[in-house]
């Protein structure tokens, strides 16, 4: 099992990164849902896995319960990554709108010719 | 703290808050602007002078308030005699300063903006002399650069103002990082930060080990300030500023700064080798240095700038010699060099200002026509070259005493000589400014035709050349404040008798020397120019440039390596060194022995594990097709959900399932606006780099996961599973953590929630009314619209599930204390009932019926989230301090109700507030773009339809 959750953490990280490497703002934003996918399993196995052994107190007496803190940090996170995703969902978008162009990266010549201003004035 | 203290609190704050005035009573006129100038300036010098009889009696005025004591920085004042002289000298000379600039300024130039940085310069300097915080000190050190920026740079069409500016701002602001390394190893060395405390370990101080770094930081920082050679370049270009900033900056303040600065530390730091041969030496090289090259400037400002530099060289010499004697020649200097300094300026000033020109060479035979402006600038300047029965005289007798009988590396004729030089030099120049602009014969050919100005413009530097000829004829006038002002720089009781005639001694000889070598030179000053302009020498100012065009093109190349706005390229330093770093953690120590058995795993895991990969797998290489990968994305999605059920969290689980649905939604709704399909565009080579980068990131933290799951830690989750039920009454610890033991994050969390929603709606109304409201409009979106786009099934079901929804939604508020469930996936439970409502009946129609602003919603949310908490503050708990008790209702089993379900209220109204103002976001730019609206809850195709008037 513990396999199977690292694996699939690290098969989720590489696709977020490779995806968010891309040039167009949607599949950056498909792979930053990845990465946060990854992020947030990899924050609930900090907790170390466990089956049937939900933090829900029993009425029977003494049982054991996975860790909790992780999952109520994990549960917020997911809901924020949510929030996020919106955000950017909605800049993507007001960006295409805008620029009639959805590529994300920058013109790297406009740095060069601020320095050449900057260093004359 | 006393009257006094208070009054020197006072004095200290009164620049800063006199500061508003002038910009805001500009408009009542151009008199009641300097007027304000000047009404909180004189306060501030009437109270020095109520203080100043005891401070020269040897009294020490303090005042003190604490300010982050933690760091050792209280806003601790002190003024002893000589915090008197210099802050007399910048509120006084700042009383000219105003007088003479209320005339000088034009009427163009913002005279508002122009006193208020007075002012505010004024106060940072009186700052520096009245601080007895070295932290304190260093905090006005730096708002003096930052201010006289300002007031250099004040004519902003002017390049070479604002370049002086710059460079003023580069030079002093350098050396001022340079003090604050120095000022800290102080503190350290001496374990406070109070100047008294520091004043007062001076043998502790040169002792340490540290001594030598912290005395060349803070000499750097004093050095630059004070335009010692080699970083004399900055002051002359700083000329360019108005003549007023010029007279006060370089006469009485900015520069002085420095020289206080080593009189100020002379008790901690003075007395040793280094001390001497740093300082001494570099003020005698910048003393003759700067005497030569003014006598050779031909702009009346140059002239006076490089003889200022010039005469910061003596006092730096004379504070380098370490000799008390040497230490009072130094104070009474900086009063004399005020006021002919001060004075010639203001003269300069004036010249420029009738004349229209400070080219010497154009100048001449002005005798005649400003008499009156003749007599103050003849004075002032025979006063600079040192003529008997002038103030300048008098401290210049004392520097050739001193200089005289003192011994540079073995040799006793080196420094007498260099001093003669400057002395000679410094003559020279200072008749040059008397010959050059006022004798010789009157000439026709004037820019314009010069006369003496009002009154009002040369009033200050009358007074302050009769104080030259007053101290020059009655120097024991001069003597309380020198002594008291000598004995704070030495810590000894000194008595010295200033007088003019001191007998046959040979510093009589060297200014006799100095003055018939100085007329020799003043003859002889044609044919030497002619030398002095074939010869080459180096531009301070080109240098400069060159070495600030390497420094930002070092800095460039820094930056592009790290940061040059491509992420592949942070991701790829980010990965590798993630992995080094790793890797070097993992090689150096390895892992610790594993301490878990692996869990076994059953077929149905196995084939969730698989479609988890396959569809990542599939993401990564069908992401061009937008609309599959958002599918794919959504089997990932519930896989996760899956694996979250499986592994005992089922909180996680319902959460992650509702996410991902609205996330899928949110989406759809964007890619309806978007092109469906992305380019393929990146080359082999490109998919390769991405790809190992990506690799690397995914097997690192594939490995990471792997070795930690594989051991146990200690954790502090036991104390919550214990107290969850006692502590927090309930039974669904998850739950408890975020509603009770970590409640302010997730009240946090939920602002987050909320501010992201409006950030949403911001940005959709920004883009309504920009140039994305044309293309919208303009764009043709019904090729891909359903004929259908509200079936009747569809619209039958969701009206059906409504109730039902809520009730699931309510039940999963309700339990969520004690079970899986609770405020945020109730939220968003009762958001995806609402958004089938939008989907299936149309959004115009589903609008309609809503009761309540998805604002609003928000708002509520965080303010109950928020009232909870602070009821807690109404029985005396700490905030968010949930309680609970058990209700007993006859028909119902008893249950149990906590403040901590009011909290999750709140919680759940701002997740479906943020959720649902997102998704109405999209929808408004849908309407915009041409949806159209239907008015019944089902409808077949609108366009087959004659259309109502509602129906837009």
């Amino acid at each position: 099992m513990e396999i199977i959750v690292a694996s699939s953490i690290g098969v989720l990280t590489a696709g977020g990164v490779y995806l968010l490497l891309r040039l167009r703002t949607f599949p950056v934003i498909l792979g930053l849902a990845l990465l946060s996918y990854a992020v947030n399993v990899f924050l609930f196995a900090s907790g170390r896995l466990a089956t049937n052994l939900p933090p829900v107190l029993s009425p029977y007496g003494d049982a054991s319960y996975t860790d909790p803190l992780p999952q109520a940090l994990v549960l917020t996170a997911i809901v924020i990554s949510f929030g996020m995703t919106a955000v950017l969902v909605m800049i993507g978008l007001g960006a295409f709108l805008e620029a009639d162009s959805d590529r994300i990266d920058m013109e790297p010549e406009e740095n060069g010719a601020d320095a050449a201003n900057e260093g004359s004035a | 703290m006393g009257l006094g203290g208070t009054l020197l609190l006072l004095i200290a704050v009164m620049p800063f808050a006199g500061a508003l005035l002038p910009g805001l009573m500009i408009r009542a006129g151009r008199n009641v602007c300097a007027i304000s100038t000047a009404v909180p300036t004189f306060l501030a010098l009437t109270m020095l002078v109520v203080l100043a009889p005891s401070v020269m009696q040897g009294d020490v005025v303090q005042a003190q308030i604490e300010w982050l004591p933690q760091l050792g920085l209280s806003a601790s004042f002190f003024l002893d005699g000589l915090g008197l002289l210099f802050a007399g000298m910048i509120l006084g000379v700042g009383l000219l300063i105003t007088l003479y600039a209320r005339f000088y300024l034009s009427g163009e130039d913002p005279m508002g903006q122009f006193y208020t940085y007075l002012l505010l310069f004024q106060g940072a300097m009186l700052g520096i002399v009245l601080s007895d915080n070295i932290l304190l000190l260093l905090i006005f050190w730096e708002l003096t650069s930052l201010s006289s920026f300002l007031l250099i740079g004040f004519w902003k069409h002017l390049p070479e103002g604002r370049q002086g500016a710059r460079m003023a701002l580069a030079v002093t602001g350098a050396g001022g990082l340079a003090m604050i390394g120095g000022m800290l190893i102080l503190g350290n060395i001496v374990g406070s930060y109070n100047l008294t405390d520091i004043l007062a370990a001076g043998d502790q101080i040169r002792a340490s080990e540290w001594y030598l770094p912290a005395l060349i930081l803070i000499l750097l920082g004093a050095f630059t300030k004070s335009a010692q050679f080699p970083f004399h370049f900055w002051l002359p270009h700083a000329m360019a500023a108005p003549t007023p900033v010029s007279a006060y900056l370089h006469s009485a303040t900015m520069v002085k700064a420095g020289v206080f600065l080593l009189a100020r530390m002379w008790p901690a730091l003075a007395g040793t080798d280094a001390w001497f041969y740093i300082v001494s030496t570099t003020g005698l090289v910048t003393m003759v240095l700067g005497a030569l090259i003014a006598l050779f400037k031909d702009d009346l400002k140059a002239l006076l700038a490089f003889s200022t530099v010039s005469h910061l060289g003596l006092l730096t010499m004379l504070l380098g010699f370490g000799t008390q004697a040497a230490a009072v020649a130094a104070v009474f200097h900086i009063i004399n060099h005020l006021t002919f300094k001060a004075a010639l300026f203001m003269t300069a000033g004036i010249v420029d200002h009738e004349a229209h020109t400070r080219d010497i060479k154009r100048l001449g035979g002005l005798r005649h026509l400003m008499p009156i402006t003749f007599l103050i600038g003849t004075a002032a300047a025979l006063s600079m070259a040192g003529i008997p029965l002038f103030n300048g005289f008098l401290s210049k007798e004392l520097m050739l005493e001193e200089a005289s009988h003192t011994d540079w590396f073995g040799s006793a004729y080196a420094v007498p000589v260099m001093a003669t030089i400057g002395a000679l030099l410094s003559v020279a120049y200072s008749l040059r400014f008397i010959s050059h602009v006022f004798l010789g014969p009157v000439r026709d050919d004037y820019p314009h035709k010069p006369h003496d100005p009002p009154f009002g413009m040369w009033a200050a530097p009358a007074l302050l050349v009769a104080m030259v000829v007053i101290i020059g004829v009655a120097p024991f006038l001069a003597e309380g404040i020198v002594t008291a002002a000598a004995n704070a720089v030495t810590g000894a009781d000194l008595h010295p008798h200033l007088k003019i005639w001191h007998g046959f001694t040979p510093a009589l000889w060297m200014s006799v020397i100095a003055v018939a070598g100085g007329i020799v030179l003043l003859l002889l000053h044609k044919p030497l120019d002619k030398l002095w302009i074939a010869a080459p020498r180096p531009e301070a100012k080109a240098i400069f440039d060159r070495l600030i065009a390497g420094l930002v093109s070092a800095s460039r190349a820094i930056t592009e390596i790290g940061h040059n706005g491509a992420i592949s390229r942070y991701l790829a330093i980010f990965t590798a060194s993630s992995v080094a770093l790793g890797w070097v953690a993992y090689s150096s120590s390895g892992l610790s022995a594993p301490t878990r058995e692996l869990l076994p795993v059953s077929p149905v895991i196995f084939v969730g594990w698989v479609m988890l990969i396959v569809a990542t797998l599939s993401v990564v290489t069908m992401h061009h097709h937008r609309f599959r990968a958002l599918v794919l994305i959504g089997i990932i999605g519930l896989s996760i959900s899956a694996g979250f059920a499986y592994l005992s969290a089922p909180d996680l689980a319902l959460t992650q399932i509702s996410v991902e649905t609205v996330t899928i939604m949110l989406l759809l709704l964007a890619l309806h606006f978007m092109p469906k399909i992305t380019p393929k565009e990146s080359s082999a080579g490109l998919k390769l780099r991405d790809g190992v980068i990506a690799l690397g990131a995914g097997g690192g933290v594939a490995a990471l996961a792997y070795a930690f799951l594989m051991r146990d830690i200690e954790t502090i989750s036991d104390y919550h599973l214990a107290n969850s039920y006692e502590g927090g009454g309930g039974t669904n610890v998850v739950n408890v953590i975020l509603v009770d033991f970590r409640g302010y994050d997730t009240f946090g969390e939920i602002i987050v929630l909320g501010i992201a929603g409006l950030v949403i709606y911001a940005v959709m109304h920004a883009l309504l009314d920009g140039p994305a409201a044309r293309r919208l409009k303009n764009t043709d979106y019904s090729h891909d619209r359903s004929r259908d786009r509200h079936p009747m099934m569809m619209v039958v079901a969701t009206r059906v599930m409504m109730p039902i929804a809520i009730v699931v939604g309510a039940y999963i508020f309700l339990r969520g204390h004690n079970q899986p469930g609770g405020g945020f996936v109730a939220g968003l439970v009762i958001a995806i009932a609402l958004l089938m409502q939008y989907m299936a009946s149309g959004f115009a129609w589903t609008q309609e019926r809503q009761r309540m602003e998805y604002h609003t919603m928000i708002g509520l949310g965080v303010v109950i989230a928020g009232l909870t908490g602070v009821g807690s503050w109404l029985f005396g708990r700490p905030f968010l301090t949930s309680d609970f008790t058990y209700i007993h209702l006859p028909p119902i089993e008893e249950f149990e109700v906590a403040t901590a379900m009011l909290f999750d209220l709140g919680v759940f109204l701002t997740v479906l507030g943020g959720v649902m103002l997102m998704l109405y976001s999209l929808s408004r730019i849908a309407r915009f773009a041409g949806e159209t609206v239907n008015v019944d809850p089902m409808d077949y195709d609108p366009a087959d339809r004659v259309p109502d008037e509602e129906e837009r």
